[in-house]
């Protein structure tokens, strides 16, 4: 067969998907990890935040390599969701998805429609201004102001509700995508059941640790 | 039973269709689904209305030709059922009933509830078969061992009754669970092995051919499927076609 059909093939789309959705949720678990340093230590926050934003490995390799994947993951997920769409021109008068699927999995487009707007406020209010600070201004380096910019940021109650409300549809997102990457993948045998629990918990406590943190910079502001 | 129902008439593949409403009474609980169309139609004839159309065979389970989607479900709110072994128990009296066709652009409705499904002949002529001559000699079969619990989910796959359910139930009309149960009844055992990579990639390729979309594992199929073929095969066929593409 050739390669170029393979491309094109359902299967490899729904597998890229997969894999591009679950190089996201490392891409989470890390940022997860350094955020949640601010609520303990601001010192270990900043020293973290100074590697992450100077070491040129993270900068001009991994940095690229991600939003790659994110345009990737948000460009097919609208691309399968038209496809999917059109799959049905005349839709049913009376369904009823409730009675055989969870609501977070037939809206992942939904959710992960409120997730782009949040990835793209997101952009504007940490990474053009680091991008600004570090590559067009050449400010010196500051190894610690990072802290100081995080709380900056909570101060607002409509951004941190923003914050809180995106978080709420990322674990919607998760709680269906997680386990579904690895269904895409091919992976369905007799540890399912655990991954699922694992995939259930992270979709939990990821988000919603997330948005602990921002409240807790909202309030001890 | 006094029911109401709003069943999709459409006279043909092109005409435009719409929901028309019928009161019924005097209906039975220990009645089938589809005897209670029976009394509709019979009705219907009596009137000198034309009857509405809908598929139906076997009326037991065993061959696939029944459909129809009652009140938002593929072969209605039972479980484990296809549409004739559906009963009128599972409803109320005084009950509105919507009854449409299945609904996908590889399935297009010919008359009223009756649609194509010949996009899952296709499917099954592009792979789902073993290339094997009848030797007339059983005994050959018999000889080569397979473990048990190879057979019975080999046989488990091979229960599907192809009625499209997956599909119509699906949220993206994708025939990945109809497609997986078929190639999966004969990649687990060793009379389908030998074939194994080329039917896979030939029935994924028909499958998308056929204008069905891409599964984004909602799991519906799996629910509403009246012979519970498991989202395992999906996951089996992904791995048997990954590693089919990757070998040649
Ligand atoms: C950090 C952000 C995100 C993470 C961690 C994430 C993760 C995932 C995962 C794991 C899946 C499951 C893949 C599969 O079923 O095989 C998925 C599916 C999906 N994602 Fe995301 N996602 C994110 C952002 C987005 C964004 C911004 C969009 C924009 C529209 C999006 C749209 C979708 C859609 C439509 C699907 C379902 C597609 C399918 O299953 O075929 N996601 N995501
Ligand atoms: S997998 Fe189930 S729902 Fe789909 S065609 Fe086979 S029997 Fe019908
Ligand atoms: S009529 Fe044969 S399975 Fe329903």
């Amino acid at each position: 067969m050739a390669k170029s059909a393979l491309l094109k093939s359902s299967i490899a789309k729904k597998v890229a998907m997969a894999l591009s959705g679950l190089f996201l949720i490392l891409f989470l678990a890390q940022h997860f990890f350094i955020n949640s340093t601010s609520v303990f230590s601001p010192d270990t926050f900043n020293s973290i935040s100074h590697f992450m934003g100077n070491n040129p490995l993270v900068q001009f390799v991994i940095q690229p390599i991600l939003i790659v994947g994110v345009i990737f993951h948000f460009v097919m997920g609208f691309v399968l969701d038209f496809k999917n769409r059109s799959a049905r021109p005349i839709n049913y008068i009376k369904n009823n998805g409730a009675a055989n699927s969870s609501w977070a999995s037939r809206n992942m487009i939904v959710s992960g429609a409120v997730v782009l707007a949040f990835i793209l406020l997101h952009f504007y209010d940490f990474w053009v201004p680091e991008m600004v600070y570090k590559y067009v201004e050449v400010n010196p380096l500051n190894e610690t102001r990072y802290f100081a910019e995080l709380t900056h940021k909570f101060v607002s109650p409509v951004r941190t509700g923003i914050y809180c409300v995106s978080f709420l549809l990322l674990s919607l997102h998760l709680w269906h995508g997680f386990n579904s990457s690895f269904q895409s993948v091919g992976f369905n045998n007799k540890y399912s059941r655990s991954l699922h629990t694992l995939g259930y918990a992270f979709a939990i406590v990821v988000p919603f640790g997330f948005i602990f943190i921002a409240l807790f910079h909202h309030f001890n502001h | 039973m006094k029911l109401t129902l709003k069943i999709w008439r459409q006279k043909n593949a092109k005409a435009k269709g719409e929901i028309v409403e019928y009161p019924l009474d005097g209906i039975e609980e220990d009645m089938s689904f589809l005897e209670m169309l029976d009394v509709l139609n019979e009705g219907l004839i009596n009137k000198g209305d034309l009857p509405v159309s809908f598929d139906h065979d076997c009326r037991e389970g065993i061959c696939g030709s029944c459909s129809l989607y009652i009140n938002g479900e593929a072969h209605g709110p039972d479980r484990g059922v296809p549409t004739c072994q559906l009963h009128m128990r599972m409803f109320k009296d005084g009950d509105t009933i919507y009854i449409e066709p299945f609904r996908a652009k590889a399935f297009p409705v010919i008359k009223d509830l009756v649609v194509d499904r010949s996009a899952f002949d296709r499917i099954q002529h592009a792979g789902g078969f073993v290339s094997i001559n009848t030797s007339g000699k059983p005994t050959d079969a018999n000889a080569i061992p397979i473990p048990k619990h190879d057979a019975d989910r080999a046989f488990d796959a091979a229960t599907c009754i192809g009625c499209g359910a997956c599909v119509a139930s699906c949220k993206n009309s994708s025939a990945m669970l109809f497609v997986s149960a078929k190639v999966s009844q004969y990649a687990l055992l060793p009379q389908g092995k030998v074939e194994a990579a080329d039917r896979v990639l030939n029935m994924v390729a028909q499958m998308d051919a056929e204008g069905f979309g891409n599964c984004t594992n909602t799991g519906a199929c799996e629910v509403e499927c009246p012979k519970g073929i498991s989202l395992e095969n999906i996951a089996r066929m992904n791995r048997e076609y990954l590693s089919a593409s990757l070998k040649g």
